[in-house]
């Protein structure tokens, strides 16, 4: 789960981290009165969870309030990498001479978090990242003991932070390991981190991500996940269903059962030569009703010409499976949407006994199941 | 023949009260696993499918000698009880368990280097030794005995390709699910390793995902130190960078690394054929064997 960078910033600041001093507003009005509260010049900067905001058109710096009301009425409502702005941060702009960059981020190679600082800070990082790998202080922690302070001095000795800096810059770097760790942060992120004139550190940006598998002991952030959620409305939905779903480009769509499974249903379509819908994945163990779901989810997205439904039971029962598609498919006159299903593992015979054949083609092999659905989706395209 | 788990492997059930490790305890038994205890705390005295319950993995291992545990203990507590069975000493623990908190694995992943028990998952099916043992949620119907090891990152795309070998008559010595989390405890090079060394594998097949970058690591060991034949099939080649599919292993970053092509030319370097499709793989294990 991600916070957004007001979210983020709150976390942070809370935690004593120094931020600029911030409003979330979501009207042109509200832009307004949060600059003059703030003083300009202020930054505008639109709260959607993608990177490249600044890139992409979402983040103004704006001088006065005619510039401001201009920025707010482009920035609110646009629609940025696909993600629709509804809100933005309006923040005290730093007059900063220089741009680090600290993180906290799990190191799953080495199955062990790492403490990252560079001087060479802000939106390049990537680049610098791909290009400059040694630009980059790594400092990998036990977890067992947390960070040392040393590390953290280490760290930032090590990136190459001005020695009047480093002390500050330190504490900041163990705040954020702290927190990373009190709050089972998957990635904990400032970039850039100012450095103003008079020699003081703010952070910037925010980012924190939060493992989802641990929200469960974190109820104060999974508060904040209503209002974190984003993505299209089919996304939204299949957070409601509790499905996993990533919505794609393509015609035929795809239903299955375990992550690795369903990716090689997509693979295979494409090898087909079709293109796939989306990914969804409906778990181990699912109902029938979870089932119906999934093709409701499915039959909602008005690209999907065709649907692949493959089930290789483990915890999955095959009768369950088959109930699923029937409930899903006998309310309606007329199937919307060509479906072909294969079912193989537990209970399949079962499962088979019982799927209506009349509303549905069924495939013995994953392979002749997804020729037959991209089958379908060509004739109607064609 | 085999790796790991065979007729003589004792298990003891950590979870075995509760809805899933009392079906699946059941499913063991079944299928001929010597399943010895369960352990769940405040449950000792209790008996599940006729087979005693203790507090704790100490007095499983006191009482009946269990050397191998099966966790199904929900997430929330399933680091503690990974715990336990290392803390015991065990020869093997298996966590079944999906959705384990990535820092609670980081913890479990430091204290894997000061014992000698091998874990296997989380977030598996666990594995199975055809004819003999089974410790975890394998549906055991579609393996069959034989001579092909097979190591794999996701459960159902176990099963998929598993059953392409069985319907063509080809059995396997054990097939083990290590997988998906981001840490896990037995990765693909420690397979590899143990297939390498049984004499009766005499071809291994290993399923990998994009994401993280086992696969090249498992690529490289398989250059330098595998005899037996390995075909390969990596999941997720039309998945687009950046997106998370389904489980946390499951996300290609923006760069080199970690995507399906990047995986796919590593196993290839190394002399591994690639699949375009599960029977593809049971094409080139047949064409090994």
């Amino acid at each position: 789960m991600k916070l957004h960078e007001y979210q983020a910033k709150q976390v942070f600041a809370d935690a004593g981290i120094p931020t600029p001093d911030s409003q979330l507003a979501s009207d042109v009005d509200g832009v307004v009165a949060a600059a003059e509260a703030i003083g300009y010049p202020v930054a505008i900067k639109a709260q959607v969870q993608v990177g490249g905001r600044g890139k992409a058109g979402g983040i103004e710096l704006v001088d006065n309030e005619d510039e401001a009301r201009e920025a707010a009425d482009s920035i609110l409502g646009m629609d940025l990498k696909g993600y629709h702005v509804d809100r933005v941060l309006v923040e005290e702009a730093v007059d900063f001479v220089n741009e680090l960059y600290v993180s906290v981020t799990m190191d799953r190679g080495a199955g062990k978090p790492v403490a990252m600082v560079s001087t060479k800070g802000g939106i390049n990082i990537e680049e610098v990242a791909e290009e400059t790998p040694e630009a980059i202080a790594r400092e990998h922690i036990d977890p067992a003991f947390g960070m040392h302070p040393y590390q953290a001095r280490k760290a930032v000795y090590d990136a190459g932070v001005d020695s009047d800096l480093a002390r500050d810059v330190s504490s900041i770097l163990t705040t954020l390991y702290q927190l990373w760790d009190d709050r089972d942060g998957s990635d904990a992120e400032i970039n850039p981190l100012m450095v103003t004139s008079d020699g003081e550190v703010i952070a910037a940006d925010a980012v924190m991500n939060i493992d989802e598998d641990a929200l469960f002991r974190q109820p104060e952030l999974a508060e904040m996940e209503e209002e974190a959620a984003s993505g299209d409305a089919l996304e939204q939905k299949a957070d409601e269903y509790d499905f996993d779903y990533v919505r794609l480009e393509g015609n035929v769509g795809i239903i299955g059962n375990g992550a690795g499974l369903v990716m090689t249903t997509l693979d295979l379509v494409d090898h087909y030569g079709g293109e796939p819908a989306n990914f969804l994945d409906v778990g181990g163990g699912a109902k029938a009703e979870r089932i119906a779901n999934a093709l409701d989810m499915v039959f909602s997205d008005e690209n999907v010409d065709s649907v692949v439904f493959n089930i290789f039971g483990g915890i999955t029962r095959g009768d369950e499976v088959a109930k699923g598609i029937n409930e899903a498919l006998e309310q309606f006159d007329e199937i919307p949407k060509p479906v072909v299903v294969r079912l193989a593992g537990t209970n399949w015979e079962e499962g088979m006994e019982i799927l209506n054949e009349d509303l549905v083609t069924v495939e013995q092999t994953l392979e002749a199941a997804v020729q037959r659905a991209v089958e379908y989706a060509d004739e109607v395209e064609a | 023949m085999s790796v790991l788990v065979d007729d003589d492997t004792r298990v003891v059930v950590q979870g075995i009260t509760g809805g899933e490790g009392k079906f699946h305890a059941g499913q063991m038994i079944e299928y001929g696993t010597n399943v010895v205890a369960g352990a769940v705390p405040g449950k000792g005295g209790q008996e599940v499918h006729g087979v005693p319950v203790y507090d704790t993995v100490d007095e499983a291992v006191e009482e009946e000698n269990a050397d191998a545990s099966v966790i199904f203990v929900p997430p929330a507590f399933a680091g503690d009880a990974i715990f336990e069975a290392l803390d015991t000493d065990l020869d093997l623990a298996v966590a079944i368990t999906e959705g384990v908190p990535t820092q609670d694995m980081a913890r479990v992943n430091k204290r894997l280097t000061e014992t000698d028990t091998r874990l296997i998952g989380p977030n598996c099916p666990g594995l199975i030794t055809p004819g003999e043992a089974k410790l975890g949620i394998l549906p055991g119907n579609i393996f069959a005995e034989g001579d092909v090891g097979l190591v794999s990152r996701s459960g159902t795309l176990t099963y998929q390709v598993v059953d392409s070998l069985t319907n063509r008559g080809i059995g396997q010595t054990t097939a083990i699910g290590i997988g998906g989390d981001p840490i896990i405890g037995t990765d693909f090079v420690d397979a590899l390793e143990l297939f390498e060394n049984d004499p009766d594998t005499k071809a291994i097949v290993m399923c990998g995902e994009i994401g993280g970058e086992d696969e090249e690591e498992a690529a490289a060991f398989i250059d330098d130190h595998v005899e037996t034949p390995v075909a390969g099939f990596i999941a997720g080649r039309t998945a687009p960078p950046g997106k998370r599919m389904g489980h946390a292993g499951a996300i290609v970053s923006g760069s080199g690394t970690g995507t399906a092509e990047s995986k796919i030319n590593a196993l290839n370097d190394a002399g591994v054929p690639v699949g375009d499709t599960p029977e593809e793989v049971a094409d080139h294990i047949e064409s090994f064997l």
